[in-house]
């Protein structure tokens, strides 16, 4: 292999293993939830990124031949990683945020995750309840 | 080289792991656990990549496409039953 594409490989290997590390490393030691999520969803996520490059220009200098499937995992955990940090922190501000004590009572609608829509039909109210 | 990148590599995903299974059994809260388990899915895909290096196979890539996917999958469905009760209204 050549040897250009080995260093590469190699520093790829390291820097998206110290940024895994980095983010667990993050998420243990953050003090609650709302602060925890910054770690696994942003440091992990760039982590396996760059493992995923390290194993895609691997195999190109195995195989001779540029395969791109690894860009594939790349790009559903970069789309999935905000969907899923967006979930948790809205399952845990129902869960354990009061709305009334700790945010600041936005202008004239309240926030949108708490109440119905001002215009919302008789189908988003039955959606809601049951 | 790549063998002394790989062993790094291999050693701090799986430290990175066991951070994750005491963040799991510490978590105060549920939502913490299902940000632990979360974050482990991830990091398995990580060990599994590392791991197709070292065999240089590229058969681990479907593993680590399924894992991928069903990561994802589990934690919104775990956290819509959390939020309604149930998974599919």
């Amino acid at each position: 292999m050549n040897i250009v594409l080995e260093v590469l490989v190699s520093v790829l290997i390291v820097i998206g293993a110290g940024f895994v590390l980095v983010g667990s490393w993050g998420m243990v030691r953050l003090p609650d939830l709302m602060s925890r999520l910054h770690a696994p969803t942003k440091a992990t996520t760039l982590g396996v990124g760059g493992a995923l490059l390290a194993s895609m220009f691997f195999f190109f200098g195995v195989n001779k031949t540029l395969s791109v499937h690894e860009l594939l995992i790349t790009l559903f955990l970069f789309l999935s990683a905000p969907i899923t940090a967006h979930f948790l922190s809205k399952a845990y501000m129902h869960r354990h945020v009061d709305p009334e004590k700790t945010l600041p009572r936005p202008g004239r609608l309240g926030w949108s995750t708490y109440e119905a829509a001002p215009g919302a039909g008789d189908g988003q109210q039955n959606e809601e309840q049951s | 080289m790549i063998d002394y990148a790989l062993n790094f590599g291999l050693v701090a995903v799986s430290l990175a792991l066991l951070l994750n299974l005491y963040s799991l059994f510490k978590g105060p809260s549920t939502m913490d656990r299902v940000l632990a388990v979360d974050t482990m899915v991830i990091n398995v895909i990580a060990l599994i990549v590392f791991y197709g290096i070292r065999q240089q196979s590229v058969m681990y890539f479907e593993a680590a496409l399924l894992f991928a996917m069903f990561g994802f999958v589990s934690t919104v469905a775990y956290c819509r039953f959390v939020l309604r009760g149930n998974i599919i209204e």
